[in-house]
């Protein structure tokens, strides 16, 4: 087996895996945070036993996070050692500060957190929780610093054979972060509140009456937290939506299923998509609307994707440019699909906890629970375009996938790393959901106190 | 000094502070179902480590991305040639991060055992395998002039770096050992320390052996750039003291001992290494060095900042952490929260 296909399974497996995790803990650390500078100021023990409550569902979260983190820390190490030579002058930095500015703070905070109830002053061990929010939050600033290099290379040189730094400013303002990173902060938030929503609505169609408070108080403020997080991801992402229009047109038109130049460019609903043929072979489309969607006007013009396919064989020479467009044109509708229902849901969700009417709206309480997946399978969808839409670069325009991988592994090793990893995390995904349904589920009158 | 020795020194600062740490967690890890008899005692042998094994890992993580960013072709070389060993090492750090998450979240006595044996393979397989990495790194290893190596797994399970593996484990079981002592009160401490004697004959006799065939296998006690014998040297009176100390009953100066031997040994392999990151036993040409495997002087002199800047703030709060929780447990402690 082809050494390439196999170490980019074993990439998509761990990075998939972690980010199933990781949202959850960057959403409901600044959630916890809230709660428990409310609970400072407020002195309302409720608040207290929110955080303590939902605190397991994050630590959960947080431990596999942590573990399958260490893996993408020397996944560039183990399977691609190419791209480590070639890249590491600038993909090295950004990596190393992460380490010293973020996975410390969150990493030592964390144990401070989980330890330090008794030991810690109420606001002390509310700064502690923003300190562990903050060294969440730091640390995919900087890696999303390494990952937009990959999307669009900034302030660099050719040199010695490799890609160096000459610029690190240009780095850190490279104009993909400023859209990445608020877009994945704001995921992270919206995937807290739904996930909140979801156990607070499981319970609250049980009707536990001496715990209709707890839930209701803990929707609230979910909802609040979702539609805030929600409207933002969008926002942010339709900017993002603009500039990659710019910056890599070919992973926007494979989004879009749009294989012909037109202008004004219409916008397809539902497709069919051959991407063997270069043509749709069912589409349904809304006339000027992507013209709209990306250029704020009804007339510009959109490249399709066998002019850019020509266009980068003319840069690049001979080879396949073009990503694979099914994966990305329905990766994208269930992104920006499932983005404008959550809108939808938590706008409800806040209207309906103002009124105080969540408990004789039953069948809402019944949608909110599945919803609780829709930022998870939204994320996922969003990295699989952000990531398969580079193809065939690492490094888009400097280093081809192909040319990025170990040449020292055999694919014997990987096929045996490949299992080992895929088995890890079969095993950890079925053991931390069960945990988080068993304390998602619990009783917080009961478990308060258990000391576990 | 330049920036290529300079970072050479920052790594062996982070290695060092990964295996003092780190090495009495894996030690704690490993100790665990031989001193701890009920679950109740494994508790709060975990607990000892609780509040602290996440911060101290993170040393681990930013030396392999200092090393990343610094030495990219070490970084590419070392994880890519040991990849089977890797992925063993990673594949224990994986189980044992979420161990101590997960045991006590149910009260399922089998359930609790599992996680306990996750805890104790997911810190003796990486303290092993580091020792026989560090061993190799020593020794060299094949590489080519392309700064590959293309040897796979067995070449490096040679007897001199399996030996490696066990002086690492033996250091890192007294270093835990030490960390207990300190750490625990009652009964279990008693057993602890009872244990600790036997413990560090065995680590004075290996390391011993591992040193003189170290002379004779190695370049690294006479190693023409730095002199790793005098670090080594030190390292043995450390062990030595940590001896005494322990005779005495002097339980934080033994645990110092111990992390002195640690840090030394770190110091003795990077010293004896220097200016090399890795030898390559084909022609030394192929060795990579701190200035042919290194990043350009712009990206140092920038990281160079950041780490003047985070690394005391990082040491300050890790350091405060350790104050928050200096007091003793014991199986019947109310603060056990793993």
């Amino acid at each position: 087996m082809d050494p390439v296909i196999l170490s980019r399974w074993q990439f998509a497996a761990t990075t998939i895996f972690h980010f199933f995790f990781v949202p959850v803990t960057l959403g409901l650390s600044v959630f916890l945070a809230i709660l428990e500078t409310k609970y400072v100021t407020s002195g309302d023990e409720i608040y207290k036993k929110m955080v303590k409550f939902w605190g397991k569902i994050f630590l959960i979260n947080f431990a596999i996070g942590v573990v399958t983190g260490i893996v993408q820390e020397f996944h560039f190490g183990l399977n691609w050692s190419e791209y480590a030579r070639f890249m590491g002058d600038i993909f090295g930095a950004p990596l190393a500060i992460e380490g010293l500015m973020a996975f410390f703070l969150e990493s030592t905070f964390i144990g401070v957190w989980i330890f330090g109830w008794d030991k810690l002053s109420k606001g002390a061990h509310a700064a502690v929780a923003w300190m562990v929010a903050i060294g969440s939050n730091l640390s995919s600033l900087w890696i999303l610093i390494a990952n937009s290099f990959m999307q669009n290379p900034v302030g660099y040189a050719i040199r010695n054979g490799r890609a160096e730094m000459t610029d690190f400013g240009a780095l850190v303002s490279n104009p993909n972060v400023w859209h990445q990173f608020p877009h994945v902060v704001t995921a992270g938030i919206t995937t807290a509140g739904f996930i909140i929503m979801a156990f607070s609505a499981w319970h609250l169609l049980r009707d536990q009456s001496e715990n209709n408070e707890f839930f209701k108080r803990s929707f609230k403020w979910a909802a609040v937290f979702a539609l805030v997080g929600s409207i933002l991801v969008g926002s942010i992402g339709h900017a993002q939506g603009q500039f990659l229009a710019k910056s890599q047109p070919l992973k926007i038109a494979a989004m879009e299923g749009h294989w012909e130049t037109e202008a004004p460019a219409s916008f397809s609903v539902i497709a069919i998509v051959n991407q063997e043929k270069q043509e749709n072979t069912f589409d349904v489309k809304v006339p000027k609307f992507l013209s709209l969607m990306l250029f704020n006007n009804l007339t510009s013009e959109f490249k399709g994707l066998i002019d850019l396919q020509a266009e980068e064989v003319a840069k690049y020479g001979p080879g396949d440019y073009i990503p694979p467009v099914t994966l990305s044109y329905w990766s994208s509708r269930t992104m920006i699909g499932l983005g404008l229902l959550m809108v939808l849901l938590a706008g409800l969700a806040v209207w309906w906890s103002w009124k105080d009417r969540l408990t004789d709206l039953k069948w809402f309480l019944k949608i909110m629970i599945p919803a609780g997946l829709f930022p998870t399978i939204a994320i996922t969808a969003g990295w699989l375009i952000a990531e398969t839409g580079r193809w065939p670069w690492i490094v888009h325009g400097l280093q081809k996938i192909e040319d990025a991988v170990s040449p020292a592994i055999t694919p014997g090793s990987i096929v045996f790393s490949l299992v080992a990893f895929v088995v890890l995390y079969t095993v950890l995904g079925v053991v931390g959901v069960a945990l988080m349904l068993k304390y998602g589920k619990s009783d917080p009158a009961i478990s308060e106190g258990k000391g576990e | 000094m330049d920036l290529n020795t300079l970072w050479f020194i920052l790594l062996t600062v982070l290695f060092s502070g990964f295996f003092f740490l780190e090495g009495f967690d894996y030690g704690v890890g490993i100790l665990l179902p031989f001193v701890a008899k009920t679950d109740r005692e494994r508790r709060a042998v975990i607990n000892t480590i609780g509040p602290v094994w996440d911060g101290n890992e993170v040393w681990m993580i930013t030396a392999g991305g200092a090393m990343f960013a610094a030495f990219p072709h070490m970084y590419a070389t070392l994880f890519s040639g040991f990849y089977v060993a890797l992925v063993f090492m990673l594949a224990g750090l994986i189980i044992r991060g979420v161990a101590f998450e997960f045991r006590s979240k149910r009260d399922n006595p089998k359930w609790r055992e599992t996680w306990d044996w996750a805890v104790y393979y997911g810190s003796l397989i990486p303290a092993f395998l580091w020792g026989v990495t560090v061993a190799n790194l020593m020794q060299g290893v094949a590489i080519e002039a392309d700064f590959n190596y293309y040897g796979g797994l067995i070449p490096l399970l040679n007897p001199y770096a399996m030996f490696g593996g066990v002086v690492f484990l033996s250091l890192f079981i007294t270093h835990g050992a030490s960390f207990l002592a300190i750490k625990l009160k009652g009964e279990i401490q008693e057993r602890v320390k009872a244990l600790s004697g036997k413990l560090w004959i065995a680590a004075v006799i290996l390391t011993v052996a591992f040193l003189a065939w170290t002379y004779l296998a190695t370049d690294i006690l006479n190693n023409p750039g730095w002199d790793g014998l005098i670090p080594a040297i030190l390292a043995a009176v450390a062990l030595l003291a940590y001896g005494l100390f322990l005779r005495m009953g002097r339980e934080g100066l033994t645990f110092l001992s111990g992390g002195l031997v640690i840090v030394l040994a770190t110091v003795m392999v990077f010293s004896g290494l220097f200016p090399r990151l890795m030898i390559s036993t084909l022609d030394p040409a192929n060795s990579l060095t701190i200035y042919n495997a290194s990043s350009s002087p712009y990206t140092l002199k920038i990281i160079t900042i950041v780490a003047a800047i985070f690394v005391p703030i990082v040491v300050a709060y890790q350091g405060w952490t350790y104050w928050i929780f200096r007091k003793r447990l014991s199986p019947d402690s109310s603060d056990l929260h793993y």
